[in-house]
């Protein structure tokens, strides 16, 4: 990969992060905008536990990462820690692949 | 914001940042084996900064693409990091160049921390878990690409289910406000259809499309109270 080709991606990998704290930025935006750009981010955090859970490199498989998640949501329902949430959801999924 | 929320942010935002670690190490990893050079390798976890882009690159070059075939999809991964942007508007406030200086941060991680948290404080979770993240995935590229193989699959130590589980618990404090679970359901469902006839990260850039009904409920919410 040439030096170019890396700049010209980490330049566009970076103008699409900067569109809304740059451009938009300071505005005072319409009331019923920042409602649904704060609605905006559920769908997408929801999209990346889906996927995350499901994708198999391009199609949906059913592997040990979905009964990871299930003990997750149990912890997550029963308030547990942060950090007790991940490690218990690794835990379940490296003990299923043994 | 109290000095134990902060505290229990920060923790969170490390613990996110450590588990991304890993998967910088195996990215670092493969874009070696790629043939990119170590030096290039850590400039693209410095300067692109958004992983799953990363892999699709090092992933496109490695079966032999161009780098200019590695561009398309590359870009159409971080495209999803333009709607975090948005999302993250009313939360990155402040001067230009400091804008400008967070926008590097704007990433799933950062995002989802920032909005599980109340608006006093979303931007002290967005900025300690973009640094958080930016931090241990440099330092985990820096290490694979210096290392080389030696690592096995972080599959294998259950790390990939990691992510769901934390982004799962980033949601849940969410999904009380009207209209968020079903903007929640929506965007799930969309994406996990789309996940078999598209490139990674574009289901998750049109799941945006759950917001619609998710407004749906919000507004007869309103119009009802």
């Amino acid at each position: 990969m040439s030096w170019t080709a890396l700049l010209a991606l980490a330049a566009g990998a970076y103008v699409l992060k900067a569109v809304g704290p740059v451009l938009v930025g300071n505005r005072q935006l319409p009331a019923d905008v920042t409602q649904a750009l704060e609605l905006l981010s559920v769908p997408l955090v929801a999209a990346l536990v889906a996927v995350r859970t499901l994708d198999g490199g391009g199609k949906l498989v059913l592997d040990a990462r979905v009964p990871a998640l299930a003990v997750a949501a149990v912890l997550v329902w029963r308030k547990a820690p942060f950090p007790v949430v991940l490690i218990a959801a690794a835990a379940t999924a490296a003990l299923l692949r043994l | 914001m109290n000095a134990p929320e902060r505290r229990d942010i920060t923790r969170r935002a490390l613990a996110i940042g450590a588990a991304t670690g890993i998967y910088g190490i195996s990215f670092g990893v493969l874009s070696v084996a790629a043939g990119l050079s170590p030096a290039q390798t850590c400039a693209m976890s410095l300067l692109v900064f958004t992983g799953a882009s990363q892999f699709a690159t090092v992933g496109v070059i490695a079966a032999g693409g161009s780098a200019a075939a590695a561009l398309a999809p590359a870009l159409l991964l971080a495209a999803r990091n333009g709607v975090y942007g948005l999302s993250l508007v009313p939360v990155l406030r402040g001067r230009l160049a400091s804008r400008a200086l967070q926008a590097q941060l704007v990433i799933d991680e950062s995002t989802a921390m920032a909005r599980a948290q109340d608006p006093a404080a979303a931007h002290h979770a967005f900025l300690a878990t973009g640094l958080s993240v930016f931090l241990f995935w440099n330092l985990g590229t820096l290490a694979g690409a210096i290392a080389g193989s030696g690592l096995g699959d972080p599959r294998r130590l259950g790390l990939d289910a990691m992510f769901p589980a934390a982004f799962l618990a980033l949601l849940a404090p969410q999904l009380r406000r009207p209209g968020a679970p079903v903007a929640a359901i929506a965007g799930a469902l969309l994406a996990t259809a789309l996940v078999p006839f598209t490139q990674v990260g574009v289901p998750i850039l049109f799941s945006a499309f759950g917001v619609i009904p998710g407004l749906i409920v919000l507004r007869r919410a309103q119009v009802v109270a």
